[in-house]
């Protein structure tokens, strides 16, 4: 094995805040060969970003590395001073982030931020800059790189983004590159061709890659080994193909079992008992459909958000809305919610037409309370000035007319119970609660009023996967204990095949594809279904086995 | 309640500016509220024998040319410059902050209208705006505050329009809907609320400006008439004494003025902080 090229010894680092010193890295050991690819998978408070950000002195000033060294090329940088810094950022190690566009500066155009990124490690004049500009553009496979030399970031893609800045990390060749998240916030597809980019561009350049990722999947595909970080420490480090066969620690299990995978059943995820079969009865003839929808258009100023999608679910069934961003999906679920109004088509709900009522008059109509919403974002989808109990008695308040305040409270308390939400968190703030405690608090308020419609718009996407598991658990559970019918909107195709019945793809606001769920992911008609499936990232031993 | 008290406890410790600001602040008021009991001769009273005295033990701050107290009479003014600031603040934050809000909700033609209405009015020179509509509606304490309070209106607007807007596609405006409220409820009782902190920044460097705005108009001779004990009408009268050396008639009220004006635009960064559910651990 040749000399390392990275080494990370015992890395404790502590972050300084109002409730005191918090030990966010304890005890983190890493090493990397050169052109050595290593994922580093773990959930949000695992530390992984923290370590990152130490190695690439990125830390801000809250934080402090109390022990441990950092070594690269053998040479200690825990403390390097500013003049080392500069030579080694860029041309010895670079990094690049989540939210790409983000990352880049609005107002200047990609090929003037890449030449600065080289005219500040090399002399160049500025159309050598450029030149090589236009060749690092090319190597990241940006289409018309000539006419996207003079774009702004706004004019480009998320992947094109992300593209745009894995050339200027790799634009002074430097033997480290970390990703950080890179393709999180992006689509599967584009997931796929800009991680695809990534492993071709370091193989090709001989770079060692640190891969951060949440996604089990995407370490698995890109890295020959993974180390798990759980509350800062690394629990477990191994070649990519043992780590995920025969997993060692119980963290590591817990989260390979919570991952969704191509077969994987909602009563996979978590460990405990069955759930009870499922009991959906036949609908009575005579009785209506639970939603009807028909031609549903939406159009916005220049675009066609959703065109001509009609679909139909029954009482207590499950229906999934898959598609890219763009897709639609996530506005055919604010129209059926009647939040907003629709171009045209019609929605029948229980046999009553629904879309005649303006959006904004909707809160008045009877069925307002049996239409019900869970959002993506659960930090997004509290009112910051509710505690959980008031976030959950607001629908009662405003829909059900309870007859005391006690009424209130024991209706409130059950809807808690029965999102597993204790009662002592009802009185905090949604700061003061975890991710799930939050999307549990936006379940419990969706379902609060009794609702017979549940429109579920990514309810996971925010949360790690673990808890991901639970959540899904407790929704398959409700749906078939209450009776509920589900939209339920989703990017991950996964999650919709264990949660759904029927499943319809959606790609530019039409539908591609729709029919039972397992038989659409079993043997996909459209060419879309099966790329959008293939893009999955995977860890699943058969597979794995086939391309080590 | 003990909470917020510790909050705001961690607050100022972390922010010995904000709190020498709060306790400036909580100073005037003090002062504002207790005038008759804490000046120690009448404001108005003249007692021309020792007019023009420099300060003393028994003047603070001199006399002034009528032999009146200026120390009292900085006491006294500060009730009426806190009481106009106040009130047209109050005014312009309760009907820029609804009128913004809807703005920002509601959008399309409302906010286009109302957007051009508050930018012709920002095209104006704002103190000489306050002058003409004090000259136009009569020269009286309503009619200062009234337009000061007009004046100050666009910036409220803006502002709550601003932060509103960038709330209204948040999870929990939708889900509010989806509970059954109304887009008035959605406005009055989620999204207000929710900007109050921001808003509160406003305020507080607005109060300064507010006092500033009192002073000048009084200064000048609009609004509050002699012998009023005011520190705009103070200044006025004093300045015709400061070339022959009665420097104090000018100075006192002036650092009067100056003080109350720092003190409120301190206090506005850590107001945020402490109205801020975030911050609150």
């Amino acid at each position: 094995m040749s000399a390392p090229l990275l080494e990370v010894d015992d890395l404790h680092i502590r972050f300084s805040t109002r409730r005191g010193m918090v030990e966010a890295v304890r005890g983190v050991s890493l090493h990397l060969a050169p052109g050595e690819t290593l994922g580093v998978v773990g959930e949000s408070g695992s530390g992984k970003s923290v370590t990152a950000y130490a190695v690439t002195h990125l830390l801000d000033r809250a934080s402090e590395i109390t022990a441990g060294s950092i070594r690269f090329r053998g040479r200690d940088i825990t403390r390097a001073g500013r003049h080392e810094l500069r030579e080694l950022r860029g041309s010895a190690m670079s990094m690049i982030f989540q939210n790409p566009r983000g990352a880049l500066n609005p107002i200047r155009t990609v090929g003037a931020q890449i030449a600065d990124v080289l005219r500040a490690h090399n002399r160049l004049s500025s159309s050598e800059a450029r030149a090589r500009a236009l060749d690092l553009l090319r190597a990241v496979l940006i289409r018309d790189p000539q006419g996207n030399l003079e774009a702004y970031p706004h004019e480009l893609s998320g992947g094109m983004c992300q593209r745009v800045m894995i050339a200027m990390a790799i634009a002074c060749e430097p033997a480290l590159m970390i990703a950080d998240e890179p393709t999180t916030g992006l689509d599967v597809t584009t997931q796929k061709t800009v991680m695809d980019l990534l492993a071709r561009i370091t193989a090709e350049r001989g770079m060692a890659m640190i891969l951060i990722t949440h996604d089990l999947g995407l370490a698995a595909q890109y890295c020959r080994r993974v180390a798990v970080m759980e509350q800062g420490k690394v629990v477990e480090q191994g070649e990519a193909v043992q780590l995920f066969q025969a997993p060692v620690h119980p963290y590591t299990r817990r989260l390979i079992a919570a991952s969704p995978t191509r077969d994987s059943t909602v009563a996979d995820l978590v460990e405990g008992d069955s759930p009870p079969p499922p009991v959906r009865r036949p609908r009575a003839p005579g009785t209506p459909l639970l939603l009807e929808v028909q031609g549903l258009r939406k159009d916005y100023a220049r675009t066609r958000a959703v065109d001509n999608v009609s679909f139909t679910l029954e009482p207590g069934e499950s229906l999934g809305l898959v598609g890219e961003s763009g897709s639609g999906k996530s506005t055919i679920s604010r129209l059926i919610c009647r939040l907003i109004d629709q171009s045209a088509g019609e929605i029948i709900f229980d046999g009553q037409s629904i879309s005649g009522t303006p959006a904004r008059d909707f809160h008045r109509a009877p069925q307002r309370r049996d239409i019900q919403i869970v959002f993506q974002d659960p930090t997004d989808s509290l009112n910051p000035r509710f505690s959980a109990f008031d976030s959950i008695a607001h629908p009662l308040r405003r829909l059900d007319r309870l007859p005391s305040e006690a009424a209130l409270r024991a209706r409130v308390e059950e809807c808690a119970e029965r999102c597993g939400l204790p009662q002592d968190l009802l009185d905090r703030f949604p700061h003061q609660l975890s991710g799930g405690q939050k999307a549990r608090v936006g379940i419990a308020r969706a379902i609060a009023t009794r609702p017979r419609l549940l429109v579920l718009d990514e309810p996971t996407a925010a949360l790690d996967v673990s808890v991901q598991a639970v959540i899904l658990k407790l929704l398959d559970d409700l749906r078939r204990e209450e009776g509920l019918g589900y939209l339920f909107v989703s990017h991950d195709l996964n999650v919709v095949r264990m949660m759904c019945e029927r499943t319809i793809v959606l790609r530019v606001g039409r539908i591609v594809e729709q029919g039972p769920s397992a038989a659409l992911f079993a043997a996909p008609q459209a060419t879309y279904t099966r790329e959008l499936l293939a893009a999955i990232p995977h860890f699943d031993p058969e597979a794995m086995r086939e391309t080590a | 309640m003990s909470g917020t008290l510790r909050h705001v406890g961690w607050v100022l410790r972390g922010n010995p500016v904000t709190a020498a600001a709060a306790v400036g602040a909580s100073l005037l008021l003090f002062i504002a509220f207790f005038a008759p009991w804490l000046a120690p001769y009448d404001p108005i009273a003249s007692n021309v024998p020792i007019a023009l005295q420099p300060p003393s033990a028994a003047h603070w701050a001199g006399t002034d040319q009528l032999g009146r107290d200026v120390f009292s009479r900085i006491l006294y003014g500060t009730r009426v410059d806190l009481a106009i600031a106040f009130s047209a603040v109050s005014l312009s934050f309760v009907i820029g902050a609804v009128v913004g809000s809807f703005c920002g909700y509601v959008g399309g033609t409302l906010d286009r209208v109302v957007g051009r209405l508050v930018d012709v009015l920002m095209a104006f020179p704002l103190f000489v705006l306050a002058m003409a509509l004090v000259a136009a509606l009569g020269n009286s304490i309503e009619n200062i505050i009234i337009a000061t309070a007009f004046i100050n209106l666009p910036f409220y607007i803006r502002f709550a329009r601003a932060e509103v807007n960038v709330r209204r596609n948040l999870g929990w405006v939708e889900a509010a809907r989806a509970s059954g409220d109304s887009d008035i409820s959605v406005v009055l009782r989620f999204l207000l609320p929710n900007i109050l902190p921001a808003m509160a920044v406003q305020i507080s460097l607005n109060l300064g400006w507010a006092i500033l705005n009192a002073a000048g108009l009084s200064f000048i001779g609009l609004g509050i008439t002699p012998p009023t004990a005011e520190w705009g009408i103070m200044v006025a009268e004093g300045a015709r004494f400061i070339t022959s050396g009665h420097w104090w008639l000018v100075a006192f009220p002036g650092l009067a003025l100056m003080l109350a004006v720092l003190c409120f635009n301190l206090l506005g960064d850590g107001l945020r902080d402490i109205l801020d559910p975030r911050m609150r651990t």
